[in-house]
Formats: C-alpha cells, sequence, structure tokens
C-alpha cells in the first residue's frame, strides 16, 4: 500500500489521526531549529538526549557513523512510505513523540532531507537536519563509531500533517494560482529540458554553502526575494523522482521564513508516468556547453 | 636575463596571491541590480531601458528565452587567480550549469542563469574582486592582452600593466557608457601572437630609441563585414597611449553612426570616411586631448599603471632584432601520453628554466570541478600564483620549473585537462552557437568540439605539419569564433536542399592573426555534417601535395592566393574536388545529413534579436 498516492481525503479518513498537536501541553525537551549545528548535535550526543539517524546506506554505516546513531537507509523509508510503515519505524528507532532526531547523510542533505520530511508528516515535530554530511563530520576529526545502535522499541502517535504534502491534482490545481508558486529543484539542464508548465527553477545547488548543507538564513532569503517570492506565498517543491533534491528545498524555504512549504514526493517521474503536460525547451542545445 | 627573471617572480606582487589581481567590482552594484530586476518585473521598468542597463552591467538574454542570462564576466588581460577561479566554479554550480565557457576574447560566461539570480552572480564576483561590468553593451569591452605577455622572447616588455591600466581608466568612465556600439582594445606581446589587427585598437608594443611605446592599429574588427586595423603611426611612445585612446574614443562617439545598427562599429566609420581623413582628425583630437587633459585624470591613469605590474616591464634584455620562435619543448618520442602533452601543450618562456603550460578545452568549456583543479595546479605550480586564458580558448599556466612538469601533466590529466594539441589545429575555437545565443544558426559550438576529440582520435596532434594552424567556428557571420582569421574557418548558416532546410557552413581559407594578420576568403559552402569529411579531405590533398616541410597554415596561404604547385592550384582547383563530398543523400535515405548536430529535431533557422548592439 502506498498512501501518498491516494487522494489526500480518503487517506485522512484511513488512518486515526490523534490530534496531539493541539492538545499537547508545550515538551519539555528543548525543540530543534531545522537545522542543527555540530556543536549543538555534540552537546546532546553527550547528554545523551537526542536521537541520530544515519540514512546512507547499511555497509556505510557499519563502516561507522556518527555516535549513537542508528541505521535508517533512505531506500528503506522508500520501500513502502505509507504511515502505518513510517510510525513502524520510528518506534523501532526508539523515537518517540518527544524525542529530539538530528538527520544526517553523505549526500549534501538531500537524502536526510526526504526522511526528515517523512517523519515531518507523520506527525513528529522535533526533526532537524545536521549542519555538514559525515564526510565532514569525519574530517573535523568528531566522534564516530562503529558499533550498531539499537534502542528500546516505543510508540509514537499518529498525527499526519498534510498542510506539507502535495500530490499531482493538488498541483494542478496550483499551476494557475497566483499565490502557490511551484519550484523545481533539479539542475537547470535538466529543468529546461523538460518540466511542470509554470513552474520555476530553483536548483538545488543554490542552496548550499561551502561549509554547510544549507545556506544561512538570510541569504536564502535574500534569494526568494529576489525572486519574487513572498514569505506569504505557498510553496510546492518537486524534483526528478522520489522528493529528495526537493526535501533539501523544502527545508531551505522553510529556513528562509517561508511558513507555507509543501513537498510533492512523487514528483516529476510520477508526474510523467500520468502523461500531465510538461512544458519543454527545445530551442537550443544548451547540453552541449557542458564539458563533461 | 637571469636578474630579470628573479625580478618577475620574486617581486612581493606576484608572491601574494589575494592581492596579484586588482578589484574591478564593486558589491553595490549587485544590489542595484537587483533592484532594477525587481522594477522590470514590477514593470516599473520598460523592456528596452532595463535591456540597455542589463547588458552595461554584463548580462545577455539567452537563446529564444528571456528568463535566462549569460553573464560575461571580464578577465583583463586573461590574467585570472586561483580564488578567482574557484569562485567561479562555485558560482557556476548554484546559479549556472556548473560548467564555465572561455570565450575568444578572454572573457569567462556562465550561461543560463535566472535573471532574478544574476545580482547574486555579481555579488560574488565583486568578493573576488572581478566584474561583469561593461562586458556588453555600448562601451569598452574586455581588454585583451596576449597570453604570453612578460614571458615572450621576442617581446620589448610586458604590455601587460598598460592592458590593465587602460581597462582601469575606462571602467565605468562616463566618456565611454554610450558609444554608437562596442569598442574593443587588443595589446599583443610581439608582433606575432596577438589581435591586434582586429580590434577597435590594436596595440604592438616596441621600443625606439631607448622608449617604449607601442605600434597602434585602429579601426579593424570583425563581423559580417570585417575590416584589418590601420596603423595610425610609426612609434606611438606609451606616454601617448592614454591620450591616443581617448581621442580615439572621442572622435569614434562624435562621428560614429547611431542610426544603422548593422554599420556603427568605428571599423565602418574609418572604411566610410577614409583612413587619411580618419588619421588627420585623430591626430588633431589627440592635440586637443593632451592640450585639455586634467591633471587628476591624468594622475588616475598613472596612478592605474603604476598599481599594475611596472616593474616586470623593465626593457628586457632578451629582446634582439630577429624573431625567436617560442620553442616548444620537444621530446624526440611521442610514445607516451605525456610526451605527447610535452610536444604542443609546454612553451618555454624568456626566462630560463621556466615553461608556461596550456590547458587544451574542447570549445571553451570547463567544469567546476576542473576549475578547482586548475587553481589546485596554478597554486601548486606556477610561481606566479596565476593564469591567463587564451583567445584559443584555453588557459596558460606559467612560471613552471622544468622539474615540475610532469607532476602538472599527471594532476591535469587525472582531471579531463591533459589533452595534448594546443599550438596545433587540434585546438579548434568554438563560439557557443545555439547552446546559448540568440543570434546563432547552427551548433558551432558542438561541432568545435567534435572535430577535435575526432582529431585527437587520429592522433593529429602528434604530426608536425599542423602546428600553428587553426580552425575556428562561428554559428553565424558575426564572428565571435573568429572564423574569419583563422587557418581554416567556418561560419554558420541555413540553406535549402529540395524541400528540406540545412544547416550549413561557408568554409574560409588562409586567415591569420598577428600584426600582419589577414583575413580568410570564403571558398564554399559546406552542410555541417560534412565539415568533418571535407577537413579531412583537405588534409589528404595536402599531404600529397605539398612541398617539403610545408606546413597546413603555409600550403593553405599558396592555394588561396593562387600559387599552388602541385595538382591543386588555386582555391577553384580545391572547390572541384571538395564538391563531390558535400552532396547530400536524398533526405528520405539520411535525414541526419538535414539535421545540425546536438539535436534529433529537423533543422530550421531561428534566431532573435542580437542583443550587442543595445
Amino acid at each position: 500500500m502506498c498512501c501518498l498516492n491516494k487522494p489526500i481525503n480518503r487517506k485522512k479518513n484511513d488512518i486515526k489521526v490523534v490530534n496531539k498537536r493541539v492538545k499537547a501541553k508545550p515538551p519539555s525537551t528543548p525543540s530543534l531549529n531545522l537545522v542543527c549545528d555540530i556543536d549543538t548535535l555534540r552537546t546532546l550526543i553527550k547528554k545523551n538526549k537526542v536521537r541520530v539517524v544515519d540514512v546512507r546506506k547499511r555497509d556505510e554505516y557499519l563502516k561507522g557513523h556518527i555516535k549513537t546513531a542508528v541505521s535508517l537507509p533512505l531506500a528503506e523509508l522508500l520501500s513502502n512510505d505509507d504511515p502505518e510503515s513510517i510510525i513502524k519505524i520510528l518506534n523501532n528507532l526508539g523515537i518517540s513523540d518527544d524525542t529530539l532526531v538530528v538527520i544526517y547523510d553523505d549526500t549534501f542533505g538531500a537524502l536526510a532531507s526526504r526522511v526528515a520530511w517523512s517523519f515531518k508528516f507523520i506527525g513528529h515535530r522535533n526533526v532537524a537536519l545536521l549542519e555538514v554530511t559525515y564526510d565532514n563530520w569525519k574530517k573535523l576529526g568528531l566522534e564516530i563509531e562503529r558499533k550498531s545502535n539499537k534502542y528500546s522499541k516505543v510508540s509514537h502517535s499518529v498525527d499526519i500533517d498534510y498542510s506539507i504534502f502535495a500530490d499531482a491534482e493538488y498541483i494542478e490545481n496550483a499551476q494557475n494560482d497566483k499565490n502557490k508558486i511551484i519550484i523545481d529543484s533539479r539542475e537547470r539542464l535538466n529543468f529546461l529540458t523538460e518540466h511542470i508548465p509554470n513552474s520555476k527553477n530553483i536548483p538545488y545547488t543554490m542552496l548550499r554553502s561551502e561549509n554547510s548543507i544549507l545556506r544561512n538564513p538570510s541569504e536564502l532569503k535574500r534569494f526568494m526575494e529576489n525572486r519574487g517570492i513572498d514569505l506569504n506565498n505557498e510553496i510546492i517543491t518537486y524534483c526528478g523522482s522520489v522528493g529528495t533534491l526537493s526535501g533539501l528545498a523544502f527545508f531551505a524555504l522553510k529556513t528562509a521564513g517561508i511558513s507555507n512549504v509543501k513537498l510533492y514526493p512523487k514528483s516529476f517521474k510520477e508526474w510523467k508516468s500520468l502523461g500531465k503536460p510538461k512544458t519543454e525547451f527545445k530551442d537550443a542545445t544548451y547540453w552541449d556547453l557542458s564539458a563533461e | 636575463m637571469a636578474k630579470s627573471i628573479d625580478y618577475d617572480v620574486l617581486s612581493s606582487s606576484k608572491n601574494k596571491e589575494l592581492e596579484t589581481n586588482e578589484k574591478w567590482g564593486l558589491a553595490e552594484e549587485s544590489e542595484y541590480f537587483a533592484n532594477k530586476v525587481k522594477l522590470y518585473r514590477q514593470d516599473k521598468l520598460n523592456a528596452d531601458e532595463f535591456r540597455r542597463f542589463r547588458l552595461q552591467n554584463g548580462a545577455y538574454g539567452s537563446r529564444l528565452n528571456s528568463e535566462f542570462s549569460m553573464i560575461r564576466i571580464k578577465v583583463p588581460g586573461g590574467d585570472i587567480t586561483p580564488t578567482q577561479l574557484e569562485k567561479i566554479a562555485s558560482l557556476s554550480e548554484s546559479f549556472s550549469i556548473g560548467s564555465a565557457h572561455v570565450s575568444t576574447r578572454q572573457n569567462i560566461q556562465l550561461h543560463w542563469v535566472q535573471l532574478e539570480d544574476v545580482s547574486e552572480v555579481f555579488r560574488g564576483l565583486a568578493e573576488v574582486g572581478l566584474t561583469s561590468r561593461e562586458a556588453c553593451g555600448n562601451t569598452i569591452r574586455n581588454v585583451m592582452c596576449s597570453h604570453f605577455a612578460g614571458v615572450c622572447p621576442n617581446e620589448p616588455f610586458d604590455a601587460t600593466p598598460y592592458a590593465k591600466a587602460i581597462a582601469r581608466f575606462f571602467l565605468r568612465n562616463p566618456i565611454c557608457q554610450n558609444l554608437p556600439r562596442k569598442f574593443k582594445f587588443n595589446f599583443s606581446c610581439c608582433p606575432e601572437h596577438g589581435y591586434v589587427r582586429i580590434a577597435d585598437v590594436g596595440l604592438v608594443p616596441t621600443i625606439r630609441d631607448g622608449v617604449k611605446g607601442f605600434r597602434v592599429y585602429l579601426g579593424g574588427g570583425l563581423g559580417a563585414a570585417s575590416f584589418i586595423g590601420h596603423l595610425l603611426e610609426e612609434f606611438t611612445p606609451e606616454s601617448r597611449l592614454l591620450s591616443t585612446s581617448i581621442a580615439t574614443i572621442r572622435l569614434y562617439d562624435r562621428l560614429g553612426n547611431r542610426e544603422n545598427l548593422a554599420r556603427n562599429r568605428m571599423r565602418y566609420l574609418v572604411s566610410e570616411i577614409g583612413w587619411e581623413k580618419f588619421q588627420g582628425l585623430l591626430l588633431k583630437e589627440r592635440i586637443l586631448v593632451e592640450a585639455t587633459i586634467s591633471i587628476p585624470t591624468r594622475k588616475s591613469y598613472d596612478g592605474f599603471l603604476n598599481t599594475g605590474d611596472l616593474n616586470n616591464t623593465s626593457i628586457s634584455s632578451t629582446s634582439t632584432k630577429s624573431k625567436i620562435k617560442l620553442p616548444v619543448i620537444n621530446s624526440n618520442s611521442a610514445d607516451t601520453p605525456y610526451t605527447r602533452w610535452l610536444n604542443t601543450n609546454v612553451v618555454a618562456q624568456k626566462q630560463s628554466g621556466y615553461y608556461s603550460v596550456y590547458i587544451t578545452l574542447g570549445a571553451g568549456d570547463i567544469t567546476s570541478s576542473q576549475l578547482r583543479i586548475l587553481a589546485e595546479c596554478i597554486r601548486e605550480f606556477s610561481l606566479e600564483k596565476k593564469a591567463r586564458n587564451t583567445p584559443q580558448q584555453n588557459f596558460l599556466i606559467r612560471y613552471i620549473k622544468a622539474d615540475q612538469l610532469p607532476k602538472v601533466f599527471q594532476k591535469l590529466s587525472g582531471n579531463g585537462l591533459g589533452n595534448p594539441g594546443a599550438n596545433t589545429i587540434v585546438s579548434t575555437v568554438g563560439c557557443s552557437g545555439t547552446t546559448s545565443c540568440n543570434l546563432a544558426i547552427t551548433n558551432s559550438h558542438r561541432l568545435a568540439k567534435e572535430i577535435q576529440s575526432k582529431f585527437l582520435e587520429l592522433n593529429i596532434d602528434l604530426d608536425k605539419d599542423y602546428v600553428d594552424s587553426t580552425i575556428k567556428i562561428s554559428g553565424c557571420p558575426n564572428s565571435c569564433g573568429q572564423h574569419e582569421v583563422a587557418t581554416i574557418g567556418f561560419y554558420g548558416g541555413a540553406t535549402r536542399i529540395g524541400t528540406s532546410m540545412v544547416p550549413i557552413y561557408t568554409m574560409l581559407f588562409a586567415g591569420s592573426t598577428g600584426e600582419n594578420g589577414e583575413l580568410g576568403k570564403a571558398i564554399m559552402r559546406v552542410p555541417a555534417k560534412k565539415v568533418m569529411d571535407v577537413v579531412l579531405k583537405i588534409f589528404e590533398h595536402f599531404k600529397k601535395e605539398r612541398k617539403g616541410d610545408e606546413k597546413l597554415n603555409e600550403w593553405i596561404y599558396k592555394i588561396s592566393n593562387g600559387n599552388g604547385a602541385g595538382e591543386i592550384k588555386n582555391v577553384d582547383d580545391m572547390k572541384k574536388l571538395l564538391l563531390p563530398i558535400i552532396e547530400l543523400p536524398a533526405f528520405s535515405a539520411a535525414p541526419d545529413f538535414y539535421k545540425d548536430y546536438g539535436t534529433d529535431s529537423n533543422f530550421v533557422a531561428k534566431t532573435a534579436r542580437g542583443e550587442c548592439a543595445a
């Protein structure tokens, strides 16, 4: 079963929604920013107050990972990303409603973003991306270990946040809505070749800085201002196939201060398979500029 | 000689990487640009006004898609630091397509940048001292200087500081913000190297009675109609360089054609009123300029000149009357990739023990990661800690010691930067063509790359007969690919064969650069997909017909002047032999011959308004 493909309304009825967000008291643990800096994570690890999630391939994890981290390869999550399965994953990783979660990868934050988005979607509030990749962490000589970590099973509640989700039908309705902006996160030449009509291109490569998976908020905010994007606009991001690059864009836009951001996790791959219209640009042979 | 070398390399300014290059860019221009884009998007600035502004700041509209821009980064004199290259690498990754393109006028271009992101690229450029200001538009474009300036055995002195002082003086200068059309300065190092006859102002450094100066050529330029520049006077002392330049620009500003877009370059003015009249007016104008130039103006120029590495321009004791050929390292065998590269890509400098190394690119394209490798190479191996880009769309890293060469090659070749053939016909030039340019009719860019790979495959670089010959390709008659100064040049067009449109190139013979440079002559038209066959056929005939050690460029020159000694005596003979090759099979039998490179679609000649003359 793959819930994300179903119409939103039906899905809502399928799942027992615990409206914990409304009822719950403020959590006792501090909340995380969208991006967690190195020092904060190290402190949290020392105090044993965080669940670190490594989303690289399993064999990479076994070769070495950030201290206390658990392994959740992105492929495992994507193989079955309906809400029930995601909840099962959270439970198995020992992540309960109040657990602070910091996620990292070795793919400039894109894989981590996709996992973090899924956690958010299912209703986990305190989730952040680590500001650096594993490779950088290692290069800085910070704490790593090789032992596989396992934590006791817990029970996470379900509180699906449809406000951060979009499907093809939603995109279709947004295409002609001036207040809704569709963002394609793929690289420029892929965008020029074909894209969802009326979408704008913000390649994921724009979002990172030399030392961090995301630029600082003021810079990202300026980029959006340049693009004429208002903080009050609703933005829907998509990319090539599974929502990784656009997942990173999701967090970048959030970081820039835009509150209403949605991810189309099935992205352009699904859009094309559904035979939806696309805009192609064939008047220039831009691929021949590439020096590859 | 040794003394001047030590001075060159050890002079303090050469060892401080960050300070070596002047600050051309201004951060505030980035913000200003961002605001103008917003006004334009909000319809508070009309399209024409905005276009003019955009071009003045170095951003062209991209091919048939006004959402995107090409940013032309000026590299005055082609002189660039590792830090600047690294910045270009990251700006390209963030806002462009992850690669950069070296132009034939020593610019570095970033393509397909979203108009709204252009200001961010400007911001990044300013951080490392670069600018694209006045890289387009009706003003003074990037000031070129021979990439050998400072290391050329035949130069009387290093012209680089003069090129940079001129660039500096006119950048943002009110007297040249609204010329009838663009205006180009090219400096050479010696009579052989440099593109002095095809610029509005071309300058060859020379010394008379111990005084440094130039031979100044005016009114040259390539385009739909091209002209070779005229010598202003036998000797222009360096003290008159500024006044001569100002006088030329003032005269052109006043008399140049502002009505007819197709005839508003200075070369048309010179051609219309006649060289002698123009020369007379100019010499008078110069007297006026010299009589009225203010002390602060003069001083600011002198200041720019003195901040350059003027020390290095001390008259070189190595300069001799007889012409020395730039020695290429010749290993007798070419059996390893290293020796093959050594033969064509490494040149001995006038400073003994030091070498310059070419990085051969494909039609000027280089990826961001390659730019970073290039930067590392410069830091690690070049004593001047800088590089130059070349009009042949390559890079030149200079001041490398002989024992470092194997390491340099290892590093370059491990990253796709070790191709041989830089000083041979293998290093094909191609403008951006239909990959990004509004004016282009054909994909000259891809064709140049196809030819280069084919030549490498055929080991053409190993054959000394092809040294000093060139192939240069433009995607339209406007000559950004400089096809008129190539041994074999091509410019793109369209024609109808039967009921189908076909991309076609006009082939030219025997163009050349340098102080005695000549324009090529149009020979015949060749369908795009037949260009390779035609070139290889020419090579075949050359091998059969040439006399003694004659090289390809020498033989082509002879043929084009009707002095061939064998079966092919002149251009007509050549045409007769080539005609059977250019014939296309029927469309239904071979539709691919009717398509251009880089596309599966049937060919259509689509162009939009050019933006050069805004």
